[in-house]
């Protein structure tokens, strides 16, 4: 394999890792109980992918690194993960639309990847239907929402707009937007939402350049491994 | 006194007015059930006393798992491997999945479970005294599990054989699923055992911290706690707290041992008289302190607990008011939707819109239970807790036919969950749960009861939707029935040597 096949298995790893990883945040802390444990369930399977990308990635590599060691053993700018997966959480809202735009994403790239060969399409395969139940699950509570009551709209017109601009980083050298768009902008219409100006477009985590968020989120996931170098847990 | 008027919602106590005059069959069919070992169903008529002490007791036991999430919770973000962090949020997950078990449970009782989450941040219900005990390493992750979990599970097994049907069933699913929590706080564990001396020194140190904290689960000695006795004779409880205490100590020396750890009991040897071991029990004034709100964190968990719960107000008022929007919009041939969500299979009428969106309907129906002991088997008394006295009021048959079977969760209305296992056989009746709608309801079905691959195929049906045979009918409908034995092949006897028939 090339080296644009460790990046590209990488990229995908970080992204389900990052995105578990805040979504794990809400355990013990969502609306409703009944929703803690689908919010788990998301992060279970988001994890699950992550585990397998990196896993992969790691034999490509071919340095003997496994999923542990990459995802404990590297800094901030040696994740390449996008901007969007680590965001903090903020409210319902923000999270919500945190997963619509990344799950309908990673729903449109798996089904693409699945249709190819080799354990990325296995993976892309597996990952293709939970990546579908994320993106319905998200786009129901957007729905809600948006037309639920006057403040549930307020928020969550607010939280489209504040993760909107970094969706374009999703689609950086790809040409997967429109088939992204397709997708997202009739949910936004049925929950009675304004679809958001394109505009300003955040980038870099693909090279490695994070917001100032996402330290403090490696500092807590890393802290204890890296205390005891060497062990096994 | 056989009810008249409409059927009755599934699961839902529907006792009638005339409670009050004497039914001479009821007390005598359920002491005659109590006697025979057999179980108590929802609708059966049941003593008052015998209803609020297992509202009290499923309740805590409830509060207990939503709770119990909280320890451990706060370490998912920080566990030093991505295996161990999936575990994590799967146990977390299935805490928040027993909670529910246990609330939809209490439902059957005519309780709502926002009434129970009420008396719970109120300070009005307890839950298990570990809880308030700080998780300070990633070793008492571990040693909380082993020790915990372990003793729930000594708890809870005894508790499958308990005498209220529904509270048995949901048993059984919670200790099926909670056997995990368990084995894998061991294999934490001895994964550090086998470790750096740093790592065994945590291990060391956190059993130190959990050994008593887990002890106490028990429960005061049988001879000091009150409700324990009441428990063992209506046989909620099967066991008393001594006898399960003793049976939790004699498990925990092998595993000790195998991890190399000491646990933290000089006095702790074998008895080769008694044929168990000796050791100190834990201190029960510091039990009675934590329950009663002085335990080092019962302050902050609390507190987190209102605080998500008011954070989240919003949202759920959302959910209902889009669900209103919703069946509002709707044309006549969709109310099908709104009323179960099935595959293949039509769904009743009625118009979809929660029948109640007023939760003031529900009532302050968890004020009965008395705020002590926890669910199995805690600090179980009246005295050593602080207990309101509105909770006390008379409790009439009339409150108990209120109309729970809409609302609890925020305005969001109870469904009835079917699942068929695999294909080629019937749904069966899995549980309730809370949802805002028809595809809500599907998708928490999905999560809470298949999420062990236990279906293929799940209906959700609104619990008012339901209609079921009342327990007074029950001669009038099944007697007969048993009174034809010629519809059964065996009545008929067959000569000897003629075959194929």
């Amino acid at each position: 394999m090339t080296s644009t096949g460790f990046e590209q298995a990488l990229a995908l790893g970080d992204d389900a890792l990052i995105a578990a990883q805040r979504m794990a945040e809400w355990c013990a802390r969502a609306p409703e109980i009944e929703e803690d444990v689908a919010l788990a369930n998301i992060a279970l399977d988001l994890l699950g992918q992550a585990r397998a990308l990196l896993s992969y990635a790691g034999e490509l590599e071919g340095l003997g690194r496994g999923e542990d060691e990459l995802a404990y053993l590297r800094d901030e700018h040696e994740f390449r993960n996008v901007q969007l997966v680590e965001l903090p959480n903020g409210d319902f809202a923000v999270t919500m639309a945190k997963l619509l735009f990344f799950a309908v994403h990673q729903q449109v790239l798996y089904a693409e990847l699945a249709g190819g060969d080799g354990p990325l399409a296995a993976i892309a395969a597996k990952a293709v239907k939970e990546t579908a139940y994320h993106a319905s699950h998200a786009t129901l509570w957007t729905v809600r929402l948006g037309d639920g009551t006057a403040e549930s709209h307020r928020r969550m017109q607010q939280a489209i707009e504040h993760v909107w601009p970094y969706t374009h980083e999703l689609f950086e050298g790809s040409d997967r937007r429109g088939a992204w768009l397709a997708r997202v902008e009739p949910v936004l219409a049925d929950a009675t939402l304004t679809r958001p100006q394109d505009g300003w477009a955040p980038t870099g985590g693909r090279r490695g350049v994070h917001t100032e968020a996402f330290g403090p989120l490696l500092a807590e996931m890393q802290y204890v491994h890296r205390a005891h170098p060497g062990a096994r847990w | 006194m056989r009810r008249r008027g409409p059927p009755s919602r599934l699961g839902r106590e529907e006792v009638t007015v005339e409670l009050s005059i004497t039914d001479e069959a009821g007390p005598a069919a359920f002491e005659a059930l109590i006697a025979a070992d057999a179980k108590i169903e929802p609708r059966d008529w049941m003593p008052e006393p015998y209803r609020r002490n297992l509202i009290r007791q499923i309740a805590q036991h409830a509060h207990s798992e939503i709770m119990g999430m909280q320890p451990e919770a706060h370490w998912i973000t920080r566990a030093p491997s991505l295996q161990r962090k999936a575990v994590l949020i799967a146990k977390v997950q299935d805490e928040a999945g027993h909670g529910l078990y246990l609330y939809a449970t209490a439902e059957t009782l005519g309780v709502s479970r926002e009434s129970l989450l009420d008396a719970l941040h109120a300070g009005r219900q307890k839950y298990l005294s570990f809880i308030n005990y700080p998780v300070l390493t990633w070793a008492d992750v571990g040693a909380l599990a082993w020790l915990t979990d372990g003793a729930a599970v000594v708890n809870q097994v005894s508790l499958c054989r308990t005498s209220y049907a529904p509270y048995a069933r949901a048993l059984v699913r919670i200790c099926r699923e909670e056997s995990f929590h368990h084995r894998q706080g061991f294999d934490l564990l001895y994964a550090l055992s086998r470790g750096t001396p740093a790592q065994r020194r945590m291990l060391q140190a956190a059993v130190d911290r959990w050994w008593y904290p887990a002890l106490a689960m028990f429960g005061p000695p049988d001879h000091l706690s009150v409700h324990s006795e009441r428990s063992l004779a209506w046989r909620i409880k099967r066991a008393g707290n001594d006898e399960l205490r003793q049976r939790f100590v004699d498990m925990c020396v092998p595993q000790a041992e195998a991890l190399g750890v000491t646990l933290p009991d000089p006095a702790l040897r074998w008895n080769p008289e008694r044929g168990c071991h000796d050791f100190t029990p834990p201190d029960y004034d510091e039990l009675k302190r934590v329950v009663a709100g002085d335990g080092p964190c019962n302050r902050e968990r609390l507190a987190h607990r209102r605080r998500v719960h008011e954070e989240g107000a919003w949202v759920r008022e959302a959910a209902a008011a889009h669900a209103a929007k919703q069946a509002a919009r709707r044309t006549p041939q969709a109310d099908a939707r709104a009323n179960g969500a099935f595959t293949g299979h039509p769904a009743g009428s009625s118009d979809g819109h929660p029948a109640n969106t007023a939760p003031g309907n529900v009532g302050k129906r968890a004020d009965q239970t008395d705020g002590g002991g926890a669910a199995t088997g805690e600090w179980a008394d009246d005295r050593g807790v602080t207990v309101t006295s509105e909770g006390h009021a008379a409790e009439t048959a009339v409150e108990r036919t209120s109309e729970n079977g809409g609302e609890g969760a925020g305005g969001w209305p109870l469904w009835e969950v079917f699942v068929r296992a695999r294909r080629g056989v019937n749904h069966v009746h899995a549980g309730s749960l809370h949802a805002a709608d028809a595809e809500m309801a599907l998708r928490n079905a999905r999560d809470l009861y298949t999420r062990r691959g236990e279906g293929v195929s799940v209906w959700v049906v609104r619990s008012d939707g339901v209609a079921a045979s009342s327990p007074d009918e029950k001669d009038v409908l099944f007697d007969p029935g048993n009174d034809k034995p010629y519809r059964h092949p065996s009545f008929f006897e067959v000569p000897e040597g003629v075959g194929n028939l």
